[in-house]
């Protein structure tokens, strides 16, 4: 079996002295949508604030297309590829659309333009409000202009915090249906999420992590079949 | 004709003098405001920024008349500018290397940076007053009116006369060409929006690989930039005197908090309110008052506030926008 291309194995870590994460595995293959999800205080933000390298592990490690990335910083793992969406503050609210957009190609020398096609293409409602101040948009606005400004990175593997908090059902659903686009273009998703059912559904993987480690580990149409995980975590 | 003497006398003694001050306190505004933005402190060593900055100027500028060279009938500290704005900027650099980096790199709260910048204020006061002393300096060479009282009367046929001085001309000009490029630089360019990006928010800027060392030598030449032309403006248009800058410190942090800490625009603004609230509030209008209303004798001077009061006016309106309006006039950030 080939390496999956994300993969960040028995990891170990905290922000204090205590562990949050206690030997958790993740990973994710190219192309593929993969969800955390969990009861609260579970640790799924920080499981995936560990594969960013946002802490510091205590053990385990963190491989992107089989090269090891554990101790890169951050901004370091965007170079290698990784894109970060994070559940708050991820627009730049005093600038336009289109400047958060031109923000997130910043690395990128070359033209961009193509790629701020695609994210247009991608999220028309944003496109239309391009000249306006990103903090005076509705809520699921700001969250597709914060995936979109992720995107003109040219991410390969996009990492979604929480992408639906606080959004009303109809833009939750619409968000998950471009989060399928994105997918299928290539790009692998990991996704932490709080609507467990909904995630589930669009899942390839689904991890459900309690107390920092693997409980269940599955693709997401098993996970919802399966009467335990159900029973405890899906409400019935 | 006494409503046109009236306006004239508005003009001479309010507009103009208000304008030109104005635009001094929103050039030195506008660095504070871009320090609060992007490196998140008030900058208390601001003021005397300004006065080294106008002290270099006007080393250059003693030199540049030793060889005799003049921009006649402009006043030569324009020449000299670019050079004292290079000086300074050095300055704000070494400065950020051996004081405020290591706060930075230790993420300490504002109040510390604050701290900081009051005792690199009193360091670069003295610094300023070595290099070239206590005294006041004139250094406005060049034409001194654009328009003087007696030609005024004699074109109009007016009783109240208008002068209009070079160097309030030369300030107002010249603060509309800095505001006009920092506008552009901040609006148009990668640095620029990189630079308000930073100050938006500074995670999801390293998120997306902005270089913050870059963006925080970027800033100290702009403020360098900002504050020397701000300072020689002053000295060209009141005479240059080290402690003054000191005392101006006030009003431009009021014009600063006023329009919108980190707010550009609210800068600009709130410079010309602090200026037009302190020359109309000391200003004696009793002249004024006898060209409208020839039949009313008032008894005083019909002056508000005496001019020694006049950085009382700033206090008040701070007091007045922070219990109303905490983020200024121009949605900035709260203090």
């Amino acid at each position: 079996m080939t390496q999956p291309y994300l993969s960040a194995t028995h990891m170990r870590g905290g922000y204090g002295k205590a562990d949050i994460l206690n030997d958790c595995t993740i990973t994710v293959d190219r192309g593929q949508i993969a969800v955390i999800v969990g009861p609260n205080g579970a640790g799924k933000s920080t499981a995936m604030k560990a594969v960013f390298g946002m802490l510091n592990l205590r053990e385990g490690t963190v491989l992107l297309n089989g090269e090891d990335i554990t101790r890169l910083t951050p901004q370091e793992r965007v170079h290698k590829g990784m894109g970060f969406v994070p559940q708050t503050h991820n627009i730049f609210p005093t600038m336009t659309v289109e400047e958060n957009l031109e923000m997130g190609a910043f690395t990128r020398g070359e033209d961009f333009s193509d790629t701020l096609a695609q994210v247009y293409d991608l999220f028309p409602a944003v496109a239309m409000k391009r000249r306006q101040r990103a903090g005076e948009l509705s809520g699921g606005q700001r969250q597709q202009v914060a995936v979109g400004r992720a995107l003109m990175t040219k991410p390969s593997l996009l990492m979604l915090d929480e992408p639906t908090a606080g959004v009303s059902p109809i833009v939750m659903d619409e968000l998950f249906d471009r989060i399928i686009e994105i997918a299928r273009t290539g790009i692998s998703i990991l996704m932490v999420e709080q609507n467990a059912r909904q995630a589930l559904e669009i899942a390839d993987i689904g991890y459900v992590l309690v107390q920092g480690a693997n409980r269940f580990t599955d693709s997401g149409k098993a996970l919802m079949a399966d009467p335990e995980v159900r029973r405890t975590f899906l409400g019935g | 004709m006494d409503i046109l003497n009236a306006l004239v006398a508005i003009l001479n003694f309010v507009v103009i003098p208000a304008a030109a001050y104005g635009a001094q306190l929103a050039l030195g505004a506008l660095g504070v405001t871009l320090i609060y933005g992007i490196l998140r402190f008030s900058n208390f060593a601001h003021g005397d920024t300004m006065a080294f900055g106008a002290a270099a100027c006007i080393i250059v500028f003693w030199g540049l008349q030793a060889l005799g060279i003049s921009l006649h009938p402009l006043p030569t500290a324009l020449l000299a500018l670019p050079v004292a704005i290079a000086v300074t900027a050095l300055l704000m650099i070494a400065t950020d290397r051996v004081v405020y980096r290591y706060y930075r790199a230790k993420r300490v709260d504002p109040i510390i940076m604050v701290m900081a910048s009051v005792g690199v204020m009193f360091v670069m006061n003295g610094l300023t007053r070595i290099i070239i002393g206590v005294d006041e300096i004139r250094f406005d060479d060049g034409a001194r009116f654009v328009i003087n009282v007696a030609d005024f009367r004699a074109w109009t046929g007016l009783s109240e006369g208008l002068a209009l001085r070079q160097s309030q001309v030369v300030t107002l000009v010249v603060t509309a060409l800095a505001c006009w490029a920092l506008f552009w630089f901040l609006n148009r360019t990668r640095s620029g929006k990189a630079m308000r990006a930073y100050s938006d928010n500074e995670d999801l800027a390293l998120l997306s690989g902005i270089d913050p060392d870059r963006i925080v030598r970027m800033t100290w030449i702009i403020a360098a930039a900002l504050a020397t032309t701000a300072g020689v403006l002053y000295g060209l248009d009141k005479s240059f005197k080290a402690f003054n800058y000191f005392q101006i410190l006030l009003p431009i942090f009021a014009a600063a908090i006023v329009g919108g800490l980190g707010n550009p625009v609210g800068a600009v603004a709130g410079g010309f309110i602090v200026a037009f609230s302190e020359v109309a509030i000391t200003y004696p209008w009793r002249k004024v008052a006898g060209y409208l209303f020839p039949g009313w004798q008032p008894e005083g001077l019909l002056q508000l506030l005496s001019t020694e009061y006049k950085f009382a006016v700033s206090f008040v309106i701070l007091i007045v926008v922070l219990l109303f309006r905490p983020t200024g006039l121009f949605r900035g950030k709260s203090v």
